[in-house]
Formats: C-alpha cells, sequence, structure tokens
C-alpha cells in the first residue's frame, strides 16, 4: 500500500479543507475504500477521515420523510423502527448486502460511493477504462456473466454494487452535498451516472465535494415495499439481479408504483417505462408481466449474460404479485 | 516511493491502554497481532471476507482488517483475549470447531450478534423487518454469514451459540 498522511475532520469545513490537498479521498467506515488501497487500485496520498463528523442521525422531516445522515452506520439505518416500517424496502436491502460485521463499519455516504465489485477493475494487471482511462475494458468480451444488460457502454459494463441506492433510487431520495461552491442537492437517480465515454466517474460528485446526508421524501407506496436479491450464495454475495418495489393499490388498481432494479446497470436502474405502464391499471400478474417487458425491452445482453435479462423480468413480476397478494 | 506515514497513537484494548507509533497503513489486526502480540484474532483473507480477525469496537463486532489502527485510536477495542464469556464453554462442550482458526473470530462475531439480537436488530432471515426477530437456526446462520469456517464445524457453531442464546 502506498503511504498516505491521515487527518481526522471534526467538521465539515475541516472535511473541505482536507480534501483540498493533492491526492485526498474521504475515509468512512472503509470497508471498499481500505480494500481498494490493499489492492492497488486506490492510491491516495491523503485520508480525511469524515467518521467523526456531525453527520450521524435520522431524522424526521417536516415533510413527513426521513434525513439520513452520511455517517450513520448501515446496521443503524437497517435497525431503525421509523426505516422498518415506513420504508421496508431499505431496511431489506441493508440487510441482503455484506455482513454484520461489514454493516457495522459501513456508512450511508460510503455505500452510495463505493466502487464496482468487477474484478478486471480490483486487478490492476487487467486494462480496465474505469481504473486506467483510455486503457481498454477487459470484461467487454472477456468474463461478463454477471455485468450490465441496461445502459452499458463500450468503454465500461460494470454494474454497481449498492443494494443500499436500488430502494433509494425508487423512492426518489435526494442526496445533499457540500463543497467549496456551497451546497447542492441531487436526486439519487441523477447521482450515479451510466458510464458512456468515462466510466472513471461513477457519480456526479466533484472529488472536493462531501456528502452530509441523505433525503427520503414521504412516500405512500414506500410502506408497502419490499427488495428482492437474486444471488449466487444464500448470504453475503453481490445481486445478480435485485428489484426494489413499492406498490400503493386502490380499488383493485395501481395508485402509485416505485421500481428500481439492481445488479443490472452502471447506476441503479429506477424503472421509469415500467411505472408508466402500471399507472392506473388493475394491479394483476398479467399488468406486471407487461410493463416488465416493456421496461426490459431496452435491454441489450453482452455475449454471455442473455440470462440476466429473463432473470430481472420474473424477478420484478413476482415481487410486484407478492406486493399485491 | 513516498516515505511510511509514523503517527503516535493510544489504542484501548481489552481495558489497557498502549501507546505507539504506528505506520498509517497497518490495520487494526497488524498492530493488535505483531505489536501487541494479541494473535488471537487470526488473518485469513485480509479483505473483510472471512471473519477470522473480528473484534469488538466499541461493542460491536467488526473486522480488525479493514480497520486502520491511526483512525481507531478513540475506540474501546475487545479482542477475544479480552472476552470471559459462556459461548466460550459452548464452544468447547459443543465441539464446535475442528483446527481453531477461526474460532476466535467466531466467538468475538457471536458476542457482537447476540447483542444485536438483544437490541431487536432484524435480518436478511427475519420474515418481516418490522417485527421483532425470533431466534432460530435460520437467523443464526443468517446473522453469523460473514465468518467462514473450512472445516465445516457450522452445524456445531450454530448449536453452541443456540444454547447460549436461549
Amino acid at each position: 500500500m502506498r503511504p498516505f498522511r491521515y487527518e481526522r475532520a471534526t467538521d465539515a469545513a475541516s472535511a473541505l479543507a482536507g480534501i483540498a490537498a493533492p491526492g485526498a479521498t474521504f475515509l468512512g467506515g472503509g470497508t471498499n475504500l481500505v480494500d481498494l488501497m490493499r489492492l492497488g487500485v486506490e492510491t491516495p496520498a491523503v485520508l480525511v477521515d469524515v467518521t467523526r463528523l456531525p453527520f450521524c442521525e435520522i431524522e424526521d422531516t417536516d415533510a413527513g420523510g426521513l434525513r439520513i445522515g452520511a455517517g450513520v452506520r448501515n446496521s443503524d439505518l437497517a435497525a431503525d423502527p421509523r426505516v422498518r416500517t415506513r420504508f421496508p424496502a431499505l431496511a431489506e436491502a441493508l440487510l441482503a448486502g455484506a455482513s454484520g460485521q461489514l454493516r457495522n463499519r459501513a456508512t450511508t455516504g460510503g455505500n452510495l460511493l463505493q466502487r464496482t465489485r468487477c474484478p478486471y477493475f480490483q486487478d490492476v494487471t487487467a486494462v480496465c477504462n474505469k481504473r486506467e482511462p483510455g486503457s481498454g475494458c477487459s470484461a467487454r468480451e472477456g468474463e461478463h456473466r454477471n455485468h450490465a444488460i441496461l445502459g452499458w457502454s463500450e468503454q465500461c459494463v460494470a454494474t454497481h454494487p449498492s443494494d443500499m441506492a436500488v430502494p433509494l433510487a425508487a423512492f426518489d431520495a435526494v442526496v445533499h452535498v457540500t463543497g467549496p461552491d456551497g451546497e447542492r442537492a441531487l436526486p439519487v437517480e441523477g447521482f450515479h451516472r451510466l458510464p458512456g465515454a468515462e466510466p472513471q466517474r461513477d457519480t456526479v460528485l466533484a472529488p472536493d465535494e462531501l456528502v452530509v446526508a441523505v433525503e427520503l421524501p414521504p412516500l405512500p407506496a414506500a410502506a408497502r415495499s419490499t427488495y428482492r436479491k437474486v444471488r449466487e450464495r444464500a448470504s453475503f454475495e453481490f445481486a445478480l439481479v435485485s428489484v426494489a418495489a413499492g406498490l400503493d393499490i386502490a380499488d383493485g388498481c395501481v395508485r402509485q408504483v416505485r421500481v428500481a432494479l439492481g445488479g443490472v446497470a452502471h447506476k441503479p436502474w429506477r424503472a421509469h417505462t415500467a411505472e408508466a405502464a402500471l399507472h392506473g391499471v388493475p394491479a394483476t400478474e398479467q399488468s406486471f408481466r407487461a410493463a416488465a417487458d416493456a421496461e426490459l425491452a431496452q435491454a441489450q445482453p453482452l455475449r454471455d449474460n442473455a440470462w440476466k435479462i429473463d432473470l430481472a423480468r420474473d424477478v420484478l413480476v413476482r415481487t410486484l404479485v407478492e406486493l399485491a397478494g | 516511493m513516498a516515505s511510511p506515514e509514523l503517527v503516535e497513537i493510544a489504542l484501548l484494548v481489552n481495558g489497557e491502554e498502549h501507546r505507539l507509533e504506528v505506520d498509517t497503513r497497518a490495520s487494526l489486526l497488524d498492530v493488535l497481532r505483531e505489536r501487541l502480540g494479541l494473535t488471537g484474532g487470526k488473518k485469513g483473507c485480509d479483505h473483510g471476507q472471512c471473519g477470522a480477525c473480528t473484534i469488538l469496537l466499541d461493542g460491536r463486532r467488526a473486522n480488525a482488517c479493514l480497520a486502520l489502527a491511526v483512525a481507531h485510536d478513540d475506540c474501546e477495542i475487545v479482542t477475544i483475549e479480552g472476552l470471559a464469556h459462556p459461548l466460550q464453554d459452548a464452544f468447547v462442550e459443543r465441539d464446535a470447531f475442528q483446527c481453531g482458526y477461526c474460532t476466535p473470530g467466531q466467538i468475538c462475531s457471536a458476542v457482537g450478534m447476540l447483542l444485536e439480537l438483544e437490541l431487536g436488530w432484524p435480518s436478511h432471515a427475519t420474515a418481516d423487518v418490522a417485527a421483532e426477530p425470533t431466534l432460530g437456526h435460520d437467523e443464526i446462520r443468517e446473522r453469523m454469514s460473514g465468518n467462514i469456517c473450512r472445516c465445516g464445524a457450522y452445524p456445531n457453531i450454530v448449536a453452541a451459540i443456540e444454547d447460549v442464546a436461549s
């Protein structure tokens, strides 16, 4: 591991002062960053530890939603009674990720900013446009069974690994950030980006900006929501495909629906096409299947992962059927 | 190559304070094992995947391999050497190990897991996340999935934990 200087920030101002140094990176729980440093993928010159910043609370908002501090640990967020009752898919997604030990360290901000687990990205001897822009993509014609089926580019076919971000994208969550030019509020859906020609950029966050909170607006469909994750082991494994969905039904018809897919794209994939197809229609398996077909009509399989399209369709339908039942 | 950054820290381990100079790159696991002689916690994968290094940080289970020592000088650290818990007897009673390499991590993890259960935290195995979880084999296995045992002593590990929890 390359030597680095360690600094501990105590407030946003000292964190922003620290990050201004060349090669500086914020350190949260370290569950992904320290691992990537050990692998030689990340080589910061300075680590600015932001875990002591006063952003570790979950607060009710005046609007009836929740404001989650960036430093709130994944385990605390999943255990919060308000999350478990008002946004159950978020608690379920957090609990479907990592292990008990890792959830105790990983933070809300860090979870959003974790990097892809594409094996070529993590292997410094392989070419990877995300790690070394312009070097090529080993996965495009290589081992890509688990890679993207939606929104990928010739430069990068990696998927976003977060479970937590999938319900956040479905529920219109907003990321609050602060930087040298002031504060910004970015919808989670627009926070992560598709790879395009710049796969080195996972998000629209500037290198000197700090995530301070994630805000969940009040959402009736979220109260009846769930997260279904399909993976190759029963526990402690990343998603092949996952679905976060919330459904509000009135008189047998869909009044409000929110759907996002995980494990299928460079970002959590908000299923707008499926949502539009479902608005106001009878809450039946037939409707759900038509909506899933409409969403996945835009999917583009790689050589070896067309099976993920079928899997995504089935998991989406099954999840909505379960919520409607 | 930049030269190593050395920092003076004080670590509170098993109730005892240790002052030492560490490289900022040093993991808590390496400092505990190589500098303080606390070799109970093991280095298995060094990537947070196997759980052999599990310790308690401020009362919560954590992977010591992914924790930088320099970032934890204000935490209360407990290793297997600092534990006196019924789980240790239960592991012996139930023959919950073969080679023993993963055992300190398993026990520290189980101690943390039982505290989480006492607090009413749900898990992926909890049918309704809004409800209080009830302990059963599925809950124990799910909650212990961050600890791998390559001898495959899982049935006895689950039994030992269940003995203590009930």
